[in-house]
Order: C-alpha cells, then structure tokens, then sequence
C-alpha cells in the first residue's frame, strides 16, 4: 500500500483550464492517474480534452466531488486566490487538498491554517510538488500523481520519501529508482513556512504503513520541523530512516529563493539539525547525491530489505 | 522586503505608535531643510542603511558609528556630513559595507528603560507571536540565551485577533504600570494592526523605551514584509530601494530568477531552490566555494538561462561554473540548448561542467556534445562538483 493515496485515488484539478493547471493535468493523464474533473468558476458543463480523455469541468469543488466521487484535489490556481480555493476544499469535506501554488501570502495561509483546524481535509503544502504513489507499468504508469512531480522516474516499492524541496525531491527518487529501489509514496510537503502537513505527519503515516520500509526524510535550514520528526522517530519507529538537509552554506538571515529557507536562530542551522538527526539514528546523507546509500546504510544495519 | 527605519517610522506614525520626533536627509541642503524641524537640543543622527549593527559599525574612511549622539543641531550636521555617501560596515553588511545615501535626525530621548518588542511569525504554531522583554537595547539572541526567562512571548489567534487579555498580561510580566501601562498597551495593540493589515514578516523594535514622563516610544524601528503580499500594497511597494540591493540580484528578478550572491568562486546555475542550495553545499563539501544561489525555476527557458549565465559572468570572483539541472519536467534540451546560446554569446572562457539529468537528457546531452564547447559532462551531483572544484584550484 501507500499512505494518502493509492492509484486508484480519484482525484479533481482546480485550475484544470490555466496554463500551468493544464499542463500538468495531461501528465497526469498520460501517467494512467484517475483525474475525473475539474473545477473553474464560471466553466461549469465545459470538458478538458486530452487525447481520448473527456474530464468534465464543473462549477465548484462541491458540485464536482458530488458528480464524480473525487477525494482529493490538486490546486494550480493563482495565488491571490489560492487560499480560498483550499477552504473551498474543506468545505467540500475532500479527504485531501495538495495545493501546488507558489507565492501564496503568509497572511492568507495563516487563516486558512486556522480555518481547517479541527476539519476533516488534509492540506498538503501549499508551494510544493505533490505526491506521487508509482504504477506497475512501464516507468510506473498506473500510479497516482498529483502535482508536477515526474512520474517516469518512481517505481514501486517500499521506501517512503518526504521532502520541502521538489527538484532534491526528484534527486532522491531518481537515485533509488537507479539502485532499483522503489517507493511507496513520495510526498513534497512544499517550502513554506505555513504549510498544512508536516514532516512529523508524514514520518507517522509513513511508521505506520506496513508497505514503507525504509525514509528519506530531506529538509532544510529553518523551523525546526525535522527536528521534530526526528525526535518522533527515535522514540516511535524502527524503520531504516536517512536523512539530508539543504543549505549548510546558506548565509545567514537571507531568503533562498522560494522555499523561504531562512537561518534564524542557532538551533535550526544545518549543523543543528544534522546533529540532531545523528542523535536520534538517522543515517545522514554527507552530499545530497548520497541520500539513496544512506538509507542502503541505514537498512543494512537494522538488517531490513528495502527492495 | 526590508525598508529603511526613517520609512518604518513614518508607517508607525500612521498607524498611532509613538517615535521620537525625527526628519531625513539625502544632501547637504536637505540636512539643513531636516534640522530646521526638529527642536534645538540633543539630537540622533542615524545611518539609513538596510542592515543591523550600525552603531558599532566602521566607515571606510575610518569614522566610527553608524549612530551617533550628538549634543546640538550644529554637531548633528557636521556628524551628518561625515555619514552621507560613505561606506558604513557593520557585522551584517559583509566587508564591502553599505554606501550610506539617507540620513535620519531625531530628537535624543531621555531614556528610564529600554524595552525589547517584535512581532513575527511563529512557525511552530502557523500563528503571528508578540515577543517582547525587559532587556532591550541588546542583541535578542544574547538574551533567549543567558535569560529565556525573560523573553514572553504572546501568541496571537488569528480568528479573534490580538485579545485584550493578552496585551494586559503582557504589560504586567514587563512590570509596567500607570501611565506607562496604559501607553505601551495602545502602542503593543497599534503595532500589532500595522503588522497584520501590511502584512509584515517582521516588525522589531530595539528598544521600546520609557521616558521619565511615562512617554512610550519606538526608538528604533525595523520592519520587512512578505513578498508574497506586495501585489495587494502598493504603497509599501514604493518604499523598495534599489540601492540597497545587488544589482546583480535586481537583474535577476527581472528574468524571474532567484539569485542570491555569495563570495566564492564557483557560480552555480540550478533548477528548484533545494537543489540550487544542496548544490553550494556539495561544492563546499569537496572543498570549493559557492559564488552564489541560482535557482532558475522549475519551467526555465532558453532567455532565462542566457541572463542567468550573463548575471553570472557580472561576478568577477567567479572562477568557474557549475550547471545542475533536473528536469524532471523541464526538457533537458531546452536547458542545453539555453546554455550553447549563452556560452556563444558571452563568449565564454571559463571552466564548465554541466550535469543533466531527467526528461530528454539524450537529446540535451547531445546538444552539449555537438556544440563544440569546451565543457565537462558530469555523471551525478557528487561527480560534478568534484570536476568543477578540481578545474578552479
């Protein structure tokens, strides 16, 4: 199994008609995922085309759950208005929302954080690549990919990775995929500093997923979510887990890029996090082309089979 | 967004958060035209540059503080001149220092007791903290150190807003009481609208002081916003100055990319902020130094990979380059293709080593390989790092 979802998920775009929103869901289609509609105020009754997909548009996330029985939702809308499209979500009692919007205002998912508590609808994200839970086919065709991650580069299997970062996400998963080490679900928890799942969720679901064998927990400098997630895991989980964190040569007080990795105080410097790992019994990855043979490491010691 | 503490002061004003009477100055006539408003006395005169550390920080010229004190009108003047458009260092601005272009006079308070205030984000809770404490004046950090028992923080819900409650049980842990209690609760409530209506990242104030009057007052004022929100507030977007930033890194944010320069000497070029990060770090891990974060996002085009190698070559410290690309949807021949245009283009003589990995990489590989460019191909992350490092020393 997978955690989250599974390729038989069905799931529903919002944005499915803009740009980035379209591109993205015909990948998705093209990877055998069951994208069965989408949503764009005012589109309502038109279809997205694609090949010989006819995926109905509708109205709102409502009436488009109601329609198709969709759990989950893929969000591409622009960020002005990317925080209301997740509460529409919510609203719509989703299982999931994974909102792939980058430059939402802090403010925006400050409230929406507040809104959702106590709700039933998961957030994964915002400002991040999706999930990925591979197929059985050639290049893991059949599986169930929401966001813009690539597909092609998954396979099925038993490692469960967790990341903010996308493209260092793309870096571990292709490293297992070239060992022949697959995944059983692969989550970009998005690079924000509001975000809706946490590495410390993930690590849980991914501790309680008889199908996940090993972790490759990847972070960042700033917060200190994976410090938190490793101190659960030294205390909970006997999985294999390996470990990375980005941005030792991050100078401080400067904002890398997006991913508003930021070094605030002395306690979520890479180092700081790096020891921590080390403390609780994650094998680190020195580089970052190393996180693949960390987690080998990592399940050589505890004498586990990741393939 | 960072701006400059004389605008901070003014946003205070707006919204009912008491400073010390002041006035800017970017030339010698308007220094004249700033001190005729402000009252004979003890005045402030303070650097506007966008970084911490000014008052122990060294002009280039030799001169030493970014803030001083002076004890008339005319030394204000005569310190201001030693100020404007010299090079003030402090420990945040890097050895180059920061050309001080604004001068900002203030009336010298007398001063009962120095106060720490800011609001920010809590990243544990997802919600805005007021921290505040006694000890003001000195760096924060030194104190969350050696006292954590002094710093009280008041964390905000965001459905109600900042609570009354919480303003006065704030007030008493700082020992506050009469007309100062009820000043630094106006002050605390007001601060707190400004912050949420503007949607700061972070506002600090070092000190808040008391005055033997019972005044309350932001002596000093920092204040950056969240660049997400700019798009919904522009009048804060006409604050941005743009000598206070790298003209490499404004260059860059015009070709939507994100460049943050560094001081090393192997550039780096890559797609994806984690990856762009990782990759400074493999290059310090193998012993070479990173002369720069360059993330060219997740849908480069050929145009972007031009300017970012022309943004690049604008760094003369930069011995070497390193291009790592994942394309995990992005076509790697897009990206190979951008990186023949840019070299020809610049004319480049400098070592390379490019490392493609993802979708079409044949085709990009390729590409690379008939363009009769003299550059390096590495296999991983780790293969390429080691090649650049090896090519630069």
């Amino acid at each position: 199994m997978s955690i989250l979802i599974t390729p038989e998920t069905k799931i529903l775009i919002q944005g499915i008609t803009g740009e980035f929103g379209a591109r993205h869901t015909k990948l998705s289609l093209d990877y055998g995922t069951k994208v069965v509609a989408g949503v764009t105020p005012g589109k309502g009754g038109q279809f997205f085309e694609h090949g010989a997909h006819r995926v109905p548009i509708f109205n709102s996330v409502a009436d488009a759950a109601k329609a198709t029985g969709a759990t989950v939702s893929a969000i591409f809308v622009p960020p002005p208005f990317a925080g209301d499209a997740i509460l529409e979500c919510v609203d719509a009692g989703l299982d999931l929302a994974v909102a792939i919007t980058e430059g939402i205002p802090i403010k925006d998912m400050i409230r929406v954080k507040r809104a959702m508590q106590g709700k039933p609808t998961r957030l994964v994200g915002p400002n991040c690549p999706g999930m990925v839970c591979a197929g059985t086919g050639k290049d893991s065709h059949g599986g169930c990919r929401i966001g813009i991650a690539p597909g092609y580069i998954n396979k099925k299997g038993h490692v469960g990775v967790v990341s903010r970062s996308g493209t260092l996400t793309y870096e571990a998963v292709f490293q297992l995929t070239s060992k022949g080490i697959g995944q059983s679900t692969t989550v970009g928890i998005g690079g924000d500093p509001v975000n809706g799942t946490s590495h410390l969720d993930v690590v849980k679901l991914f501790a309680a997923d008889p199908d996940t064998h090993g972790i490759i927990m990847i972070g960042e400098i700033g917060g200190n979510a994976e410090v938190e997630a490793a101190r659960w895991l030294k205390a909970n989980c006997n999985k294999p887990v390996a470990g990375f964190i980005a941005g030792a040569t991050a100078p401080a007080g400067r904002r890398m890029g997006p991913a508003g990795a930021i070094v605030g105080g002395a306690e979520d410097t890479a180092a700081a996090k790096i020891a921590v790992f080390k403390e609780c019994g994650i094998e680190v990855a020195v580089t970052p082309s190393d996180m693949a043979d960390a987690l080998l490491r990592a399940a050589k010691a505890k004498g586990v089979t990741l393939s | 967004m960072n701006i400059h503490e004389f605008q901070a002061k003014a946003l205070f004003e707006q919204y009912g958060v008491p400073v010390p009477k002041g006035a800017s100055a970017t030339t010698p006539e308007e220094v004249v035209n700033a001190l005729a408003q402000l009252p004979e006395g003890p005045t402030m005169v303070k650097s506007q540059i966008h970084a911490g550390g000014r008052g122990k920080g060294t002009f280039t010229n030799g001169s030493k503080g970014g803030v001083k004190f002076c004890k008339t009108k005319h030394d204000a003047k005569e310190m201001s001149a030693n100020m404007l458009g010299n090079t003030l260092v402090t420990i945040q601005t890097g050895p180059a220092g920061r050309k001080v272009q604004t001068v900002y006079f203030t009336v010298a308070c007398d001063i009962k007791k120095e106060y720490y205030l800011a609001i920010l984000l809590d990243r544990v809770s997802s919600r805005p903290v007021i921290v505040a404490s006694t000890e003001g004046g000195v760096e924060i950090e030194t104190v969350a150190h050696d006292s954590p028992e002094k710093i009280h923080k008041v964390v905000i819900d965001p459905a109600y807003g900042l609570a009354d409650f919480q303003v006065r049980d704030l007030i008493f842990k700082l020992g506050l009481a009469g007309a100062e209690a009820k000043n630094a609760a106006k002050l605390i409530r007001n601060l707190y609208t400004m912050f949420w209506e503007t949607d700061a990242a972070m506002v600090e104030v070092n000190p808040l002081i008391t005055t033997p009057t019972g005044e309350v007052l932001a002596l000093d004022a920092k204040v950056s916003f969240d660049s997400n929100a700019l798009y919904r507030h522009p009048e804060i977007v006409s604050l941005r100055d743009l000598n206070e930033e790298d003209p490499k890194e404004i260059e860059a944010s015009k070709y939507s990319l994100n460049y943050i320069a560094l001081d090393g000497k192997i550039a780096c070029l890559v797609n994806g902020a984690g990856l762009a990060m990782s990759t400074m770090d493999i290059i310090q891990h193998f012993g070479g130094t990173p002369a720069n974060f360059l993330d060219v996002g997740g849908g480069a085009s050929k145009d972007q990979v031009v300017a970012a190698f022309k943004i690049i070559l604008g760094d003369k410290n930069v011995k070497g380059i390193l291009v790592n690309i994942f394309g995990g949807i992005m076509d790697c021949n897009v990206i190979a293709t951008g990186i023949v245009e840019a070299a020809k283009e610049t004319g480049l003589t400098l070592p390379l080593v490019v490392r493609l990995e993802g979708n079409n990489v044949a085709a990009g590989k390729a590409t690379l390989a008939a363009s009769g460019l003299k550059l390096v191909s590495g296999e991983s992350m780790a293969d390429a790092a080691q090649k650049i490092v090896k090519l630069v020393a």
